[in-house]
């Protein structure tokens, strides 16, 4: 692969198992960082040792951190009264892009599967409800995927939180910025018809 | 080797980065495995949601590979049924229940035709009564049916009120006895009288899934039956 050094070899043969990589791509990234090894590749290298010693879930919310609450969770100027549930970390992450919410966050860790035998205690659900009884949390944000698995999973959240008090809310489904209607599937028009509003 | 048919999605597994192994079932062909090339991808992955009705095209070299499946889309069922707290998880559990019962590329025809038609019912008019006649279908096809025509005990088609969980035959009130207490409550509703409340409807469920347990479980290796039937049972009793 990179003409026989079996380290630089080993170190290609890692990076190619990385979603979006392949043994092409990863050599290039390996020749790349090479090349600039004080630049790059030192304090890739340290970096990475790191955060694989550092990194862990946020006790609190299931994020991703290196410290034991995450930085979401730490921050005081956000709303303590309304939580967001998401399926996973990269959603969490994918929310936080968008800078549109205020509040925290809980991470469920997946969606009640039947293909994967995946039951409400795999979840992070219990937690969940707890939580929302302990921080007297006044509105949850139902942020899962609009796939019959998320779905499913967001109708039995609503069910264990219905005594709770806390207000119940779900993402809007329909029509995506820049998307053109000719190109949307019929279900995707077919929420966003049902979701209308006034205009 | 090829063959084009419809079928329904029961189930779509991602398959290294962008493609799914998509489970089918159609008439012809059964339960049918194979791969979709982009199948995770943003444009492909809502047409393979669960209950999906797809025209597909299956392609291997020999008979025994997976192959891959080219599909276009024929309808959606999940949408429409996204904000029903009891359509939906009824979807799943059909869905998956499909998966857990059938052998690969063994073609059950009334079975799929039934599974078709109860799919399109869901959330519309009478569909519990609709569900429930599936699992029954379901039983009977693979081998577990139940005889609800006429009493075990006296032979009369009147008065049907339970089920011998042992035999799977129905037992009228009279001929039950003493022995009602350790039969299946049969609801009237299976006995084409009326619809089916949600109460009736777990009654139904509560009598199937005895079967499904005890008989149709032990049969296909003491796997469990899918947990989606489970929560479906469960939405349906927090509605009572």
């Amino acid at each position: 692969m990179s003409g026989g050094n079996r380290e630089i070899d080993a170190l290609i043969d890692v990076l190619a198992r990385l979603p979006g990589l392949g043994p092409r791509s990863a050599r290039r990234a390996v020749l790349h960082m090479i090349r600039r090894r004080e630049a790059l590749m030192s304090p890739l290298a340290r970096t990475m040792a790191h955060v694989a010693e550092t990194a862990r879930e946020c006790t609190r919310c299931g994020n991703i951190s290196t410290a034991e609450t995450c930085p979401v969770c730490a921050d005081p100027a956000r709303s303590t009264g309304e939580i967001c549930v998401v399926e996973d970390v990269a959603d969490l992450w994918a929310m936080e892009r968008g800078g549109a919410f205020a509040g925290r966050y809980h991470v469920l860790g997946g969606t009640l599967s039947a293909l994967d035998a995946v039951g409400p205690e795999d979840l992070g659900i219990p937690k969940l409800v707890a939580r929302v009884r302990e921080e007297e949390i006044s509105e949850v944000i139902l942020a899962l995927n609009a796939t019959v698995d998320g779905q499913t999973t967001a109708h039995y959240i609503a069910e264990a939180l219905a005594d709770t008090g806390a207000r119940l809310t779900s993402l809007a489904q329909g029509v995506p910025i820049g998307g053109e209607l000719d190109y949307l599937d019929d279900g995707t028009i077919q929420a966003a018809l049902a979701a209308r509003k006034a205009f | 080797m090829e063959w084009r048919e419809q079928g329904i999605v029961l189930s779509a597994r991602r398959h290294g980065e962008s493609s799914c192994i998509v489970e089918l079932f159609t008439e012809e062909h059964g339960r049918h495995l194979g791969v979709v090339r982009g199948g995770a991808g943003r444009r492909m992955a809502p047409l393979l949601q669960p209950g999906a009705q797809l025209d597909a095209t299956w392609r291997a070299r020999l008979e025994a590979h997976i192959g891959s499946y080219t599909i276009e889309p024929v309808r959606q069922r999940a949408p429409s049924l996204m904000g029903d707290r009891l359509a939906l998880p009824a979807l799943s559990s059909l869905c998956a229940l499909l998966s857990f019962a059938l052998a690969e590329r063994d073609p059950q025809p009334p079975l799929y035709r039934t599974s078709f038609a109860t799919l399109d019912a869901l959330g519309r008019g009478d569909w519990l009564v609709a569900y429930l006649r599936w699992e029954l279908v379901l039983l009977e096809q693979t081998g577990f049916g139940l005889d609800l025509a006429r009493c075990a005990v006296t032979g009369a088609r009147e008065g049907l009120a339970f089920v011998s969980p042992r035999t799977g035959r129905a037992v009228s009130r009279e001929g039950a006895g003493a022995w009602a207490g350790r039969l299946l409550p049969l609801p009237e509703c299976l006995l084409g009288q009326g619809p089916a409340t949600p109460s009736e409807a777990l009654l139904g469920l509560r009598m199937t899934g005895h079967f499904l347990q005890r008989r149709l479980a032990p049969a296909l290796g003491e796997r469990p039956v899918p947990g989606a039937r489970a929560r479906f049972v469960e939405a349906l009793a927090r509605a009572v």
